[in-house]
């Protein structure tokens, strides 16, 4: 059992800060969606906290089973368990799937250990048969000419291959059709478990009727200004954003 | 000087044993302590290029075109006009020009003296050699030490010696193909290393023989404010078809070192040569090479060539189109790292008409590294059918580094075809940050980065070089990150 602390958190993107004291615990087993508008700074916090050079913490703690990740790079976090799929991934030219999913795994090898690649590929084409991607895939190269839903279902594939203790999933339902959605839902879906904790990004409440979250919160102007169960879901779906807007506007007038 | 031959027994060389310490000893940057038969001591006169000549027992006809060289060379400038002012930091008159052991390359690595066995060894020849190739030659300074041709080649007719060798045992084969593709005159250094050349390959294949193993070269320089001056000369006779590999490595030296080669091939009447090199030179060599073969009618060439590693190197792997339908390309490969220029190209000489050229240039610049393409694409009007793709690609990572491209196309007439394409791309933050974020160090998400924008290129190489390629950019990228 494993858990993520996050504590006060406060990130900056040059001169400007984006996340302004958020707080939230994850613990493995636990779904917990995060809601909000465009711009709120959702995206932010999720590479904040899977190390990005450019976001400056300034204040704030990240905690993995209570030891700060804050000094590790961006990899060393990635090798302790952090994984974020991407809002919007980076295409590898000429690094096939495959071989991208190879090097990650063999980094997290000791020195001199090989990773036994027969074992490896029946892993990947095991995995690949659950998402419903053909195999001819992995020879493609990383999101290279990719559609936004083939990009998303390989953000999967590599989340279900490197088996992180946390998921950071920014937006992961962005862009995909309704039955792209459903194998996407399938596949978080089939990892839940004892294991692994999930911080689910996303704007839209539709998600949220496939992988049914634990907690939901709503995210406004860098912080949490509501928590709740699924219902919370549901209440935005119907009330918007402005609702939020509104309501956290007076809160802060007060 | 070291005495010449006359008077000294070639068997006083001793090995001292124990490499220098306190130099990296990883990859090719070691060396051990040399004693040399022959030297033909520091600077260039007359007097060197005929101690050259007399230790090698010369044909006169030799020394002429030696000391003919060597009067070309002092009258040819530096190509600053038009290439970098760092070519005038080579000081001529401190280069070592000759240093060997002994003239005999062995037959046998039992017989290759212990230091220079281990050299070899450390980079890997001897197993190479017994896994996949037809013939080795192992070049050490000056002379090759090793040259050794699988049996069952050599019973085909196949000849695969040194260029010593192949003067003394071959002449007029020899003589009949050598500085005609690249006379004496063509620049600086095919003039210097007219002068004083010693080593590289002389090969034959005779008609029909297709040789279906790899013959490789491997060029290791040892000593410091050494010039190494090769000539290779490949004849592949009418639908012969041979693939030539050379690797090169020096230890790092604060000095810097000269290597300067002159290779020609001729593939006669429907032949195919293939001539692979993957150069790991470490960043004190001045790399200044000159390459190129005649294709005749329907004969094919393929330059695959891989530069890694030198303080300069300036090299544009050519094909002279010169018999109907023959095809020429030229498949090249740069990194420069901090501190290093590769200013590479080809060259494509249209003759003939239906002649085909295909040109695909990838560099990387990393850091203050610097990567320059010269391309020469020549297709006079007469001609007809002919066709020229040509196709740069740079990659930069960190905004220092800089890339240009000079790609000559003339194409006169109207019945030929030209394509050219270029593109620029950076390693992007996000991309390595998206590779760190699987679990990648930095280091190795540049390297993939590298590895992946080569890969199409990578993939057309027989697997051992490729292999091979993937560990060089390895530990250039791994060492080029803080
Ligand atoms: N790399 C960046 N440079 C400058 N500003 C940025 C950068 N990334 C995001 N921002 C700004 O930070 C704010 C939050 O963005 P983001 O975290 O992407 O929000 P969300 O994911 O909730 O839509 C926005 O105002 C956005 O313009
Ligand atoms: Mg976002």
């Amino acid at each position: 059992m494993s858990s993520l602390e996050i504590k006060n958190l406060h990130v900056s993107i040059g001169e400007k800060e984006i996340v302004k004291g958020f707080t939230l615990t994850i613990n493995s087993g636990e779904v917990h969606a995060i809601m909000g508008p465009n711009g709120t700074g959702k995206s932010t916090l999720s590479k904040a906290i899977a190390g990005h050079p450019d976001y400056k913490i300034t204040q704030g703690e990240v905690l993995v089973d209570g030891k700060s990740i804050l000094e590790l790079e961006a990899d060393e976090r990635a090798r302790a368990g952090i994984f974020l799929a991407f809002q919007y991934p980076s295409e590898i030219t000429g690094v096939s799937i495959a071989n991208f999913l190879r090097a990650a795994l063999q980094a997290r090898l000791a020195e001199g250990e090989e990773l036994d690649a027969s074992a490896y590929y029946k892993r990947l084409y095991d995995k690949m048969d659950r998402l419903k991607i053909d195999r001819k895939f992995t020879s493609r190269a990383v999101n290279e000419g990719f559609s936004g839903g083939e990009k998303k279902r390989c953000e999967i594939l590599q989340m279900a291959m490197l088996e992180p203790k946390f998921a950071l999933m920014d937006e992961t339902d962005s862009g995909l059709d309704i039955d792209a959605l459903r194998i996407v839902a399938e596949g978080v879906n089939a990892m839940r478990g004892p294991n692994l904790g999930v911080l689910l990004i996303t704007h839209y409440q539709r998600l949220l009727d496939y992988i049914v979250p634990d907690h939901v919160h709503v995210m406004y102007d860098g912080q949490i200004v509501k928590s709740g169960d699924k219902s919370l879901a549901l209440e935005l779906e119907a009330k918007g954003y402005d609702w939020v807007k509104k309501e956290f506007a007076t809160a802060s007038a007060r | 000087m070291k005495p010449s031959p006359d008077t000294l027994p070639a068997d006083e060389a001793t090995a001292v044993e124990n490499p220098v310490s306190g130099i990296d000893q990883s990859s090719g940057n070691f060396r051990y302590e040399m004693d040399y038969a022959f030297d033909a001591g520091t600077g260039l006169t007359e007097n060197t290029v005929r101690y050259i000549s007399e230790v090698k027992k010369e044909a006169s006809w030799l020394l002429d075109f030696r000391l003919n060289a060597l009067k070309t060379f002092h009258s040819k400038p530096l190509p600053t006009h038009w290439a970098t002012k760092d070519l005038e930091n080579i000081n001529f008159d401190k280069i070592r020009y000759y240093l060997s052991q002994g003239l005999k390359p062995k037959r046998t690595w039992e017989e290759v003296p212990d230091d220079i066995k281990k050299t070899f060894e450390r980079l890997g020849i001897p197993e190479q050699e017994r896994k996949f190739l037809a013939g080795v030659e192992a070049q050490f300074d000056s002379e090759a030490a090793y040259s050794n041709i699988k049996e069952i080649v050599s019973k085909q007719g196949v000849i695969f010696v040194n260029s010593t060798e192949g003067l003394r045992e071959h002449p007029e084969l020899f003589r009949k193909f050598f500085g005609k593709v690249i006379p004496t005159g063509d620049n600086k250094f095919s003039a210097l290393n007219s002068a004083v050349f010693s080593g590289g390959s002389f090969i034959y294949v005779p008609p029909g023989v297709k040789v279906a193993q790899p013959l490789q070269a491997y060029f290791r320089i040892n000593a410091e404010n050494f010039g190494q001056f090769e000539r290779t000369l490949i004849i592949a006779d009418e639908g012969s078809e041979v693939t030539y590999m050379e690797g090169c490595t020096a230890p790092k030296f604060s000095t810097s070192t000269l290597h300067s080669a002159v290779v020609e091939l001729v593939a006669l009447k429907g032949a195919k040569i293939q001539y692979i090199t993957v150069q790991n030179w470490s960043s004190n060599v001045f790399n200044l090479v000159t390459k190129r073969g005649v294709a005749h009618e329907m004969a094919e060439i393929k330059w695959i060539d891989c530069n890694i590693g030198s303080r300069l190197t300036m090299k544009y792997p050519g094909v002279v189109l010169k018999g109907r339908k023959a095809r020429g390309e030229v498949i090249s490969i740069a990194l420069a790292n901090d501190g290093q220029h590769q200013d590479t190209g080809a060259k494509m000489i249209h003759q003939a008409d239906e002649t085909t050229s295909n040109i695909v240039a990838k560099s990387i610049s990393v850091g203050q590294g610097r990567s320059t393409y010269r391309g020469q694409v020549h297709i006079p009007k007469h001609l007809k059918g002919c066709k020229n793709n040509t196709e740069c690609d740079a990659l930069l990572i960190n905004t220092n580094s800089r890339t240009d491209t000079y790609p000559a196309i003339t194409v006169k007439g109207d019945r030929n075809a030209v394509q050219h394409e270029a593109s620029v791309s950076k390693v992007n933050e996000e991309m390595i940050f998206y590779m760190q974020q699987r679990g990648l160090t930095e280091g190795q998400a540049m390297s993939l980065a590298v590895n992946g924008f080569i890969n199409d290129l990578a993939r057309q190489f027989p697997m051992e070089y490729s292999v091979e390629l993937k560990r060089l950019i390895d530990l250039e990228m791994e060492g080029s990150v803080g």
